[in-house]
């Protein structure tokens, strides 16, 4: 069918013109611009997901009408269709978990430029997702940077503006670094669309004609987009950002923003670079050995934290460690694993966030160890939650994390030459994992005798059902893996 | 190497400065000086931009005098990626700069370390 073609196209531009039209909107009127136009782009999604699984097609859309190597085109393939609806299912979530602390915590005049913002990431994240482009992503990647700013900044205190600015810094150093990295790219190839480039690359490639700038030019484009996504060394933003603002900027910021540039990297691997190509380039081993070290250091910072927010912070530069560790293993079977990670790390760690807010009403609004004892009897739902989001994280069957570290363990196995460092580093990792979340678990289930503020599940109800969705889709990533798995399979043959 | 470097000097500027820019906007802990790292950085993407797409003797990409050869002209897409990334980079200015105002109105200083230091005593 024709007019499924467009879908992709619609999915962006309902996003970004419902930011747009919120700049003039009532406060409750943006809320619902914003609530309906995820619903819609669910939905447009999902029917495109349905289509591709049915037709087995991939939809190409010329922008302007022109044709290939002249015009900007959008691309959707299985898996671009299908991380849109998880993108939007993990935004709807995060936003109505969020939204009773976004009216204590943020002046009510502001509410409209929340939304605003929120439409605008959407928008950048879905055109990350879909673009065929390399200019187009990087002016997306801007926008999106932008946007994830604007939301760190929204709850206005010293700590936010100091974390924006940090953000900011590391953010265009790393744009700075892909945009040279295009710039060489489009230099060497003549092209800016991603298929034309790759032919252009690959017999640049066994030509042996621009065997240096081509190596630079991958390591320009992997480290921008890897500082961009905080992994190890370039995480120092991450704890004053994810910690300090408001509950529902920190849970997009944390499962989606950093998600997404992690997705136009795998993205420019398959292609642009040509997955060959990039794994014969020794970059890749520097990713492997960066995200090892991630794992790692992430967890031991998280460790040491004392602030439950700022520890769930810390532990998204580990898991953001573990996709780079996949994607440094370089054989499909791992970069199906990494993939794999992203959405259980987007549907756990937002979930953590959702939850933790919870657990920290109800100790005078406190996040620290010594006052969250015991709040977990206080507040059910968001402890159970918590405690959820915690086990997954740790690995323990039955939840999502189960099934990305199996499938990490299975695909270090099956590379030879990087077995042993990437399978002693999961177990070391998993350890530090369980030290850090089951001490906050059972902190949170220690009994006290102080009578504290109580929550029952009839006194905020949509954040209940938020829980509710949050754990039910933890579930199903876990019980459900093996199409998940087969479905991100047939998506990464449909990028060759 | 030398007559390479000759041959591509203005290419090699360009690096430089990215590499002067970019030390600046990662090392300083002035955030006036990181902002005009920033746009060092910016600028010599754009002067690399601008030399890749010249072509010696030929000029500006518009018709005029009918004249619609492919060897008159240089090679104009670099030149529109110049203008989107400088639309880009100035917004990104805007915003730093925006953010550097309301830090200062804040603590009256524009050094990142001494902020952090300042927040650690509040311990917010």
């Amino acid at each position: 069918m024709d007019f499924i073609c467009n879908f992709p196209f619609f999915s962006i531009m309902i996003s970004m013109f419902s930011g747009i039209v919120s700049a003039v909107l009532s406060r409750k009127a943006a809320k619902w611009l914003n609530l309906i136009s995820i619903w819609v782009i669910w939905f447009l999604s999902a029917v495109l997901l349905y289509y591709i699984f049915g037709t087995g097609e991939i939809i190409v859309y010329k922008m302007g009408h022109f044709p290939a190597p002249w015009g900007n085109e959008i691309r959707a393939g299985l898996l671009e269709a299908g991380l849109a609806l998880f993108f939007c299912s993990i935004m709807l979530l995060s936003m109505t978990g969020g939204r009773k602390k976004l009216m204590g915590e943020v002046v009510e005049e502001k509410h409209n430029l929340y939304y605003i913002l929120v439409d605008l990431m959407l928008a950048s994240l879905l055109a990350l997702i879909y673009t065929n482009d390399l200019f187009t992503a990087y002016v997306f990647v801007e926008i999106n940077t932008i946007s994830a700013c604007g939301l760190i900044m929204i709850r206005q205190n010293g700590r936010t503006i100091e974390a924006a600015v940090r953000y900011m810094i590391m953010s265009l150093l790393g744009s700075g670094l892909l945009l040279m990295g295009i710039c060489m790219l489009y230099d060497i190839t003549g092209h800016l669309l991603m298929s034309n480039i790759r032919d252009a690359v690959s017999s640049i490639y066994s030509a042996g004609t621009y065997p240096v700038p081509l190596t630079v030019t991958i390591i320009l484009l992997t480290c921008g987009l890897a500082m961009k996504s905080a992994l190890f060394p370039f995480h120092t933003w991450v704890a004053d950002a994810y910690g300090y603002s408001t509950v529902s900027s920190a849970a997009i910021l944390s499962s989606l923003v950093s998600k997404g540039y992690i997705i136009l990297l795998i993205k420019i691997i398959y292609r642009v670079i040509g997955f060959e190509v990039y794994r014969a380039s020794h970059i890749i081993d520097v990713v492997f050995v960066f995200g090892l070290a991630g794992m790692i250091m992430g967890s031991i910072s998280a460790i040491r934290e004392n602030d439950i927010r700022r520890m769930i912070a810390y532990s998204s530069v580990a898991q953001i460690g573990y996709i780079y560790m996949g994607i440094g293993l370089g054989t499909r079977y791992a970069m199906i694993a990494s993939i794999f990670h992203i959405l259980s790390h987007a549907a756990t760690k937002s979930m953590l966030f959702i939850g933790a807010i919870g657990l920290t009403d109800v100790s005078k609004g406190s996040r620290h160890f010594e006052e969250l004892t015991g709040s977990g009897y206080r507040h059910k739902i968001a402890g159970i939650t918590f405690a959820v989001g915690s086990l997954s994280m740790v690995g323990i069957p039955l939840f999502s994390g189960f099934i990305s570290k199996l499938l990490f363990a299975q695909a270090a196995v099956l590379n030879t030459r990087k077995m042993l460092p990437a399978l002693i580093v999961l177990a070391i990792s998993t350890i530090l994992n369980a030290i850090y979340f089951m001490k906050t678990v059972i902190r949170i289930y220690t009994p006290t005798e102080e009578e504290g503020e109580r929550i029952t599940m009839k006194q905020e109800k949509v954040y209940a059902l938020t829980c509710i969705c949050f754990i039910a889709l933890n579930i199903f990533i876990g019980m459900c893996s093996q199409p998940i798995v087969d479905w991100i399979g047939a998506g990464i043959d449909m990028f060759a | 190497m030398g007559p390479n470097l000759w041959a591509n000097f203005g290419e090699a500027v360009s690096m430089i400065l990215f590499c002067i820019g970019f030390a600046n906007l990662l090392l300083h802990k002035n955030l006036i000086k990181k902002i005009i790292g920033l746009n060092i950085m910016d600028s010599s993407i754009y002067l690399f931009l601008a030399l890749k797409g010249y072509i010696a003797g030929h000029t500006v990409p518009i018709v005029v005098d009918g004249v619609q050869s492919v060897d008159a002209y240089i090679n104009p897409i670099p030149s529109g990626l110049v203008l989107t990334g400088i639309v880009v980079s100035v917004s990104v200015t805007a915003l730093m700069l925006s953010l550097t105002i309301r830090l200062y109105r804040r603590y009256q200083t524009l050094d990142l370390d001494e902020i952090s230091k300042r927040l650690k005593k509040e311990g917010l």
